[in-house]
């Protein structure tokens, strides 16, 4: 006897949305890989802690008071139909730009594997530690690929996300560069490219010192054994001394538009995110803390809603300005939604708990449409009702945009048979590729 | 003279080397008289008379640690330094010289105990006039504490002890685990007890530690505890075999039981005789079928089969992964991949080190120092220069690595005088290390570091040597050329701030911060190049000696063994 949905969420089984919409799974099977890459970037915001889809991208006025709170009023957006949370009301002026996923689902509910599935499409309880999306777009695209760029082809702003948004079985090589620092500074100190109490003059007179020292020959060439250790601290140098390291410096930007984006970690980050775009960095992740509204979740809204309102709508029209939305994917969503029934109680006074049944993502640009809503939660937000997309369904989606084959192998150190998008036997898919919005 | 004579016939410039080190030259460890032949079948053929020697128990006893060697006759020049040299001259290669002391005590006490040497111990080691001083300095790294804590990180990588995904020991397993290895070490329990042990354990994680052998893989199918048995203790790749061999190996690990008990996340590790049908037998890799008596856990007729020097993989891989540790290379390479067509670059060295272990009935330490007191050992490295393939495979030169990223913050947190923060998060309420403990001594994989995860760091998610990522890349020069955390530490040190007031003048400074960072004295270029940036106009005294133990700490020759 086959399962039912909630069923198959409750035994861990992540695909299982799609035993409920076959014809979603069928259109996948017939969707062909895009020939030509519209994409060259993603920005990744992440939203750790999971933030409520009800008060963001999928507001549910009609469901009363113990599910939508405060928040009655969801506003429309220039999109046809799409209504969002009161308080984004810079996003309603977007959304041309971007589309709502309102049937994102993995049915898990602790932090750190709902984290790994969004990360890196893929289970949890498997026989590996499968790479992150960042981590297989800076395969593809990053040094291997012909990247030049002396910033690493990965990069979050500004904290790392911890061990589920890493490199895994690719190693150390793919892993994300964490700047660290606070680009809402007034100077942004990227760790190990900007050190406050050196100055450049100081830097160059301890490198002199530095090669004249030490007994170990140094002089390049492919076939020394140092060769790697000297390339890679001419890079570092490159990036400490030279011109490469200006991309973190945030002060040549116009006054306006750094207050347009909010003078704020989130909103600087945002802006520094677009330099990274415009300098060929692949992949940048904006680790947006804050959104595990256990307790207080309205108050909670309130203050950050503004604030990613402001930060995610500027970005998107800069982007448009600067001519690269269209060859930059902005994902941003986090590890899943919240629980639609708050919790009045002491000592949450308002909370939402973890809710991985159903939760909304955001996309835009790099060849994703805007406008459209895709899917949709049942009447209270709880289930899906239509369209289920699973993380490895998104994940592939922004693959096919980047020109990033599905089936590619990714090198594994025991050398097994693993793609960059988990197949039909892993059970991941749920609704297939977006191919609606592509 | 113990020096085989065939060594300086061939090579005059390594045993002008050697003449040259004079009263450093270090003695062979003791070797038994000829007697009746022990054959250990698992060594490929060498034709020398080495073959038929074995020493007997009473000279096995003196050969342990801490005692000392007799003096044996001179009598059969099989060496491991005879057998690379032989290797050497057949491909027209020229060795490499010796080394000086200051580079052997650093070499060595990196390589055996993981730690960088203190000023003191330089000093010391260089005024020693001792004419076997090197060998009595490997004599005392063996029975350093921090031996245990060095090797018992090694294994914890092979071992792959970690609490959380996707080994998931949890933590009070992981702690009673790495306590268990740490302690084996430390007694330098024989080797074929130490597998024989871990094979064959049942019990609960928390209170019988070996048992977690049984945990620590990231699926627990027969097949999966098939393949990390043979990558552990025969240094095989089974997902390289044909399919049937795994399969037939896998029917030994059938009735390999795992039950929760009372206890919040203890389990028991059993044999389980209804989880699969009944064995009478089962085929082992090398195709032999062996029996398994009734109410037998398969298991033991596993270990029976393995933990034997008539096994062609056991001694093989534990001998080659001890030399590979001490040179950089296995004589086969990679070290845990053993196949046909994988030969060993020297394959009579290879079966010497395998008589070796087999006559000193396992005793690794041994086999250490054996290895750490040869010529082949305490050779100079290519010192960044380009390097015939061929010569690096036959070990004319010690190969130059980078030191791991536990070993590098540990030397670093030594010459600065800090430490780290460690703490794991589970369980609540988190658990934080002593700040005063060394990172060597970690026990938790899941314990870890933004520093350690860039200096790659084994994630020890599959035991095999190369998850541990040396290969250096621009984010790790970015780390200690300019991270603030690096900097942070020359800037607070208060060991720095001691040896800059202690020291009477510029030259003894720059002299007592070689000795502390790169284990030796300044060159006289190098004492001019440091003094003259004292000199750099906006950089005072303060500031010129933090620089200057910035720049020794950023050397290749700091950041490599070599």
């Amino acid at each position: 006897m086959p399962m039912n949905r909630r069923e198959a969420i409750k035994h861990g089984v992540v695909g299982a949305g799609a035993l409920l919409s076959q014809h979603w799974m069928a259109r996948s099977l017939l969707a062909s890989p895009a020939p030509e890459a519209t994409a060259k970037a993603v920005i990744q915001i992440w939203m750790w802690g999971g933030p409520s889809h009800l008060d963001t991208f999928d507001p549910k006025p009609d469901a009363g008071y113990d599910y939508c709170g405060a928040f009655t009023k969801p506003i429309a957006t220039n999109a046809d139909g799409m209504v969002i949370n009161e308080l984004l009301p810079l996003l309603a002026k977007q959304a041309d730009k971007y589309s709502l996923i309102r049937g994102m689902t993995h049915g898990i509910n602790a932090h750190e594997t709902a984290s790994y599935t969004v990360q890196t499409g893929r289970k949890s309880n498997g026989h590996d530690v499968y790479p992150s999306a960042g981590a297989v777009v800076s395969l593809f695209k990053g040094y291997d690929a012909g990247y030049k760029g002396l910033v690493p082809p990965y990069v979050v702003l500004t904290k790392p996300q911890g061990r589920f948004a890493e490199a895994g079985f690719l190693g150390p090589k793919y892993a994300p560069f964490a700047t660290g620092g606070d680009p809402a500074q007034a100077r942004f100190v990227v760790d190990g490219v900007i050190a406050q109490n050196v100055t450049d003059d100081r830097q160059r007179a301890r490198r002199d010192l530095l090669r004249q020292l030490g007994a170990l020959n140094r002089a390049p060439g492919a076939d020394s054994t140092l060769d790697a250790f000297t390339r890679s601290e001419t890079q570092a140098y490159d990036l400490i001394l030279g011109d490469a390291g200006k991309v973190f410096d945030l002060s040549g930007e116009a006054d306006d538009l750094r207050a347009r984006y909010g003078r704020n970690t989130f909103g600087a980050s945002c802006l520094v995110a677009r330099r990274l775009v415009e300098r060929g960095v692949p992949y940048i992740t904006i680790n947006y803390e804050g959104w595990d509204t256990h307790k207080q979740n309205f108050q909670v809204m309130r203050q950050k809603l503004p604030q990613l309102d402001q930060g995610l709508a500027t970005l998107l029209q800069d982007l448009k300005d600067h001519g690269l939305l269209d060859s930059t994917i902005v994902w941003c969503g986090g590890e899943f939604g919240r629980r639609p029934r708050i919790d009045w109680d002491a000592p949450w006074n308002g909370g939402r708990n973890h809710h991985g049944a159903v939760f909304s993502t955001l996309v835009a640009g790099g060849g994703f449409r805007g406008a459209h809503v895709v899917g949709a939660s049942d009447a209270r937000g709880e289930e899906v009702r239509d369209r289920p997309v699973s993380p490895s369904d998104l994940i592939a989606s922004v693959y096919q945009l980047l020109g990033i084959n599905p089936e590619a192998k990714l090198p594994h150190p025991q050398g097994l048979d693993v793609r960059a998008i988990p197949g039909a036997a892993e059970g991941m898919s749920a609704g297939g590729v977006l191919q609606e919005i592509l | 003279m113990r020096r085989p004579l065939i060594l300086c016939a061939i090579v005059a410039a390594a045993s002008a080397a050697s003449a040259a080190r004079g009263a450093a030259q270090v003695p062979a460890p003791a070797k038994a008289p000829p007697r009746t032949p022990a054959s250990a079948p698992g060594a490929a053929s060498a034709k020398s008379p080495a073959t038929k020697r074995a020493a007997p128990p009473a000279q096995r006893a003196a050969a342990r640690p801490g005692s000392k060697a007799p003096r044996a006759a001179p009598t059969v020049p099989v060496t491991i330094d005879g057998l690379v040299l032989a290797r050497l001259k057949e491909l027209g290669i020229q060795p490499a010289p010796i080394i000086g002391d200051a580079t052997f005590l650093r070499r060595a006490s990196l390589d055996a105990i993981g730690t960088l040497p203190t000023a003191a111990e330089v000093r010391a080691f260089l005024a020693d006039t001792d004419s076997l001083k090197r060998a009595r300095l490997v004599d005392r790294l063996l029975a350093r504490e921090e031996f245990a804590d060095y090797w018992a990180m090694k294994w914890s990588d092979l071992l792959r002890v970690k609490s959380e995904y996707p080994i998931n020991l949890w933590p009070n397993a992981v702690q009673a685990y790495h306590h268990w290895i740490r302690a084996s070490l430390r007694a330098n329990m024989p080797f074929d007890e130490f597998a024989r042990t871990l094979l064959t354990a049942s019990g609960s994680n928390f209170r019988e530690p070996p048992a977690n052998f049984w945990r620590a893989v990231q699926s627990r199918k027969p097949d999966a505890l098939a393949s990390a048995a043979a990558l552990t203790f025969m240094g095989v790749r089974a997902e390289k075999w044909p399919p049937e061999r795994l399969a037939a190996m896998s029917a030994f690990f059938t009735h390999v039981g795992y039950k929760p008990t009372q206890e919040w996340k203890e389990e028991i590790v059993y044999f389980d005789p209804d989880k699969a049908p009944t064995l009478a037998g089962a085929t082992a890799p090398d195709g032999r079928v062996v029996t398994i008596a009734p109410d037998q856990d398969p298991r033991a007729a596993f270990a029976e089969w393995l933990v034997t020097p008539q096994n062609p993989w056991f001694t093989r891989a534990i001998s080659n992964r001890v030399w590979s540790w001490l040179l950089g290379r296995g004589v086969v390479d990679e070290p845990d991949d053993l196949r046909p067509d994988n030969p060993p670059s020297n394959p009579a060295l290879l079966a010497y080190l395998e008589r070796e272990m087999v006559t000193a009935h396992y005793d690794v330490k041994r086999l250490f120092r054996l290895i750490m007191t040869s010529d082949t050992y305490q050779r100079a490295s290519a010192g960044g220069t380009a390097l015939d393939p061929r010569a690096t495979a036959n070990f004319a030169y010690y190969l130059e690595r980078p030191i791991e990223a536990e070993v590098l913050i540990d030397a670093i947190d030594q010459v600065t005088g800090t430490t780290e923060e460690y703490s794991s998060q589970i369980p609540e309420p988190f658990t934080m290390v002593p700040e005063d403990r060394r990172t060597i001594t970690l026990a938790d994989g899941s314990i870890t570091s933004p520093f350690l995860k860039t200096f790659g760091r084994s994630p020890r998610d599959l035991g095999i040597e190369g998850e541990r990522d040396n290969k250096p890349t621009p984010a790790e020069r970015l780390a200690l050329l300019n991270s603030s955390q690096i900097q942070g530490k020359l800037d607070r040190s208060t060991v720095l701030q001691a040896l800059l007031r202690a020291s009477p003048d510029a030259p003894q400074l720059v002299t007592n911060l070689y000795l502390a960072i790169l284990s030796r004295l300044p060159t006289d270029a190098e004492q001019k190049a440091a003094l003259a940036y004292a000199l750099t106009p906006g950089i005072n005294a303060r500031t010129a000696a933090l620089d200057l133990a910035w720049a020794l700490m950023n050397t290749p020759e700091f950041l490599y063994r070599h």
